[in-house]
């Protein structure tokens, strides 16, 4: 999997995105960097508001406009730069090449108009296909997520929420993908539908032999479905390497402190540790690395420097040069 | 049916194993026809309908032949409805003139919401300085009264049934790009909408495919409702000289004609007022009766 270049899917180099509201600019994404190769599945951690959702609209150049602008940056996409390419082409990638699932499966789906032909639309619009054809089409990826054909003609709102997010995904996938963005999908379900729902996407992704983005701020989910993991804070990755060596072995204090709030199942504690302080307002955030006000290993580069991402383990990057520091140490 | 359940992991209670789908048409129609209300409604329209069309064999005397034996006569055998002050048979000249005011309703509202419709879903989504330029036209339009816009637009293009359905439609049309926007505004920023974004359609295929099927209600209510108006609008302008002009039948112009009279034989204003109301209760009923069938969250 790992012979870089011919196998990198998506390359995003330096994103920056701001919304510039009349308050002030939201730094929403902060120079971030992110691989993802082919048939990879990356999770993608962070807390709310740490831009995980922005950079995922960012990829799809959804961002919604006037206030927000990608300032700077590349989205390298099969070779490509997402950027450069005009509206139509743009239009002709989502879908097709880069499909998305959205959090909500309850407002997610068009309420008036019937789920066979809100996957034929996908269809239609990417395959050169009829419309009674779209619509066989649209029933097969219906009973390939579970749902029987007989219910192709129902409305949305004759779903239940489970199954609400298994339409989706058969949308998602109804022109093969290359990629998937999943934000939070999720969420809005509860957890033996969630467990179904994230079985029936492991099952596609295989199937389809799809990558994929799944944004979450569930640890448990990213372990059960990511090959890789990247964990956002304030708009910039700070810690990203495979499942294995993240879990085992998290370095940046910010994950660790993540790790640490995880409740285990063993321990029964009254009180779960928690990293102190707040996110920063993303309006305004603190100079150097943003997370040095709650850090515990502060110094005071921290204070003056953005941290770059370096690699500190084969395939383990981490912005924080204390921690370096310490492993380099560690090493001689 | 049990073993069907158990071989699919679903945990939903799968009601029937075959539904029936019937035509999104029929549908509507089915459920339109739990409406008493709304089904008198369709009813008394189907019947105007069929008079207009078939005028020909449904009246019983010519509506302009002038019959100067029988002027002024109160209802009877003979003449249903009674006669005008040329004796012609006042029946006749409703039947003829739902022509007119159908045509006018239809029309008039056709092009109101074709213009409006338009113009509010091109605001409302697009929004900023296109949406600002727009609407500010339809509030100079809409600041002045509609029946003097109406009556403007006749006087500057002449009378003519032509141009009294465009006056009437274009006097109507800011109040429909106002309808439309406001609920282009409220879909706009839905999930779906993104949604549709991100699986690649165009700004055009979402305008008509997501934004305006989910802002049908009020826009059929408002159309339902402007026919009504349009007639009533249209009947206005012919009363005061500016629509149909005599000795064509209409029923505005009937209600001016017979308004000199009104003392000594009010059967002449009497029955063009009744066919008024009672279309535009008809639509009324037909419009509220349509919303409901149209929401599919009410179904079943």
């Amino acid at each position: 999997m790992s012979d870089k270049n011919n196998n990198l899917m998506l390359d995003i180099k330096n994103l920056t995105i701001y919304f510039e509201m009349d308050e002030g600019i939201v730094h929403a994404v902060e120079g971030l960097n992110l691989k993802l190769g082919r048939g990879e599945s990356l999770g993608f951690v962070g807390e709310t508001g740490a831009g995980k959702t922005t950079t995922a609209l960012g990829i799809m150049r959804l961002i919604p406009e006037p206030h927000g602008v990608i300032k700077s940056g590349e989205i390298i996409f099969n070779g490509e730069d997402l950027l450069k390419k005009s509206n139509s082409e743009m239009r002709k990638i989502r879908g097709e090449k880069i499909a998305m699932i959205f959090q909500d499966p309850m407002t997610s789906l068009n309420p008036v108009m019937t789920v066979d032909k809100q996957i034929a639309e996908m269809i239609s619009l990417h395959k050169n296909v009829s419309k009674s054809e779209a619509l066989k089409l649209a029933g097969d990826m219906l009973e390939l997520v579970g749902i029987r054909r007989e219910r192709m003609h129902d409305y949305p709102h004759q779903f239940s929420g489970g199954m609400k997010q298994r339409v989706v995904i058969a949308i998602a996938l109804a022109c093969d993908p290359e990629l998937l963005i999943a934000d939070e999908p999720t969420t809005a379900l509860d957890v033996t539908i969630q467990a179904q729902v994230l079985e029936l996407m492991k099952e596609l992704k295989q199937k389809f032999s799809a990558s994929m983005i799944l944004i979450t701020h569930d640890l448990g989910i990213v372990a059960d479905i990511c090959d890789k993991v990247a964990i956002m804070y304030a708009g910039r990755v700070v810690e990203y390497a495979d499942k294995i060596s993240l879990y085992s072995n998290p370095l940046h204090p910010y994950t660790k402190g993540l790790f640490k709030s995880v409740p285990e199942i063993d321990n029964d504690v009254d009180e779960l540790p928690v990293i102190p302080g707040l996110m920063p307002d993303p309006m305004n955030l603190p100079s150097g690395c943003a997370f040095h006000p709650r850090c515990n290993t502060v110094c005071e580069d921290c204070k003056k420097f953005k941290p770059e991402m370096q690699e500190l383990e084969p395939g383990h990057f981490v912005a924080c040069p204390v921690v370096a520091e310490v492993l380099k140490k560690e090493k001689n | 049916m049990q073993n069907e359940n158990n071989k699919n992991n679903e945990t939903e209670i799968i009601p029937e194993l075959t539904r029936k789908h019937r035509s999104p048409f029929i549908e509507v129609f089915y459920r339109l026809s739990k409406s008493p209300l709304a089904m008198f409604g369709l009813f008394i329209i189907l019947i105007l309908i069929f008079c207009a069309v078939f005028a020909e064999l449904v009246a019983p005397y010519s509506p302009i032949k002038q019959d100067l034996m029988h002027m002024f006569e109160t209802p009877s055998a003979s003449h249903w409805l009674g006669t005008d002050e040329f004796g012609r048979d006042i029946l006749s000249r409703l039947i003829y003139g739902a022509r007119v005011s159908l045509q006018v309703g239809f029309i008039a509202v056709g092009i109101a919401l074709i213009i409006g419709g338009i113009l509010g879903a091109v605001s409302g989504y697009y929004g900023g300085r296109l949406d600002n330029f727009i609407m500010r036209i339809m509030d100079v339009l809409l600041s002045i009264p509609q029946t003097l816009l109406a009556i403007a637009i006749v006087a500057a293009l002449g009378p003519s049934l032509m141009n009294l359905m465009i006056a009437v439609g274009i006097s109507a049309v800011p109040s429909y790009a106002r309808i439309v926007r406001s609920s282009v505004l409220s879909i706009r920023n839905m999930e779906f909408i993104e949604a549709a974004r991100s699986v690649g359609s165009s700004d055009l295929r979402i305008i008509f495919r997501h934004i305006i099927p989910n802002s049908m209600a009020p826009i059929i209510v408002q159309s339902t409702l402007g026919v009504a108006s349009a007639i009533l609008n249209a009947a206005g302008l012919s009363f005061i000289g500016l629509g149909i002009q005599p000795p064509n039948p209409e029923w505005g112009a009937m209600l001016s004609g017979g308004r000199q009279y009104i003392r000594d034989f009010p059967h002449m204003t009497l029955y063009p007022g009744l066919a008024i109301m009672f279309t535009i209760l008809a639509l009324n009923f037909l419009g509220d009766g349509l919303r409901d069938a149209l929401d599919p969250k009410l179904r079943r």
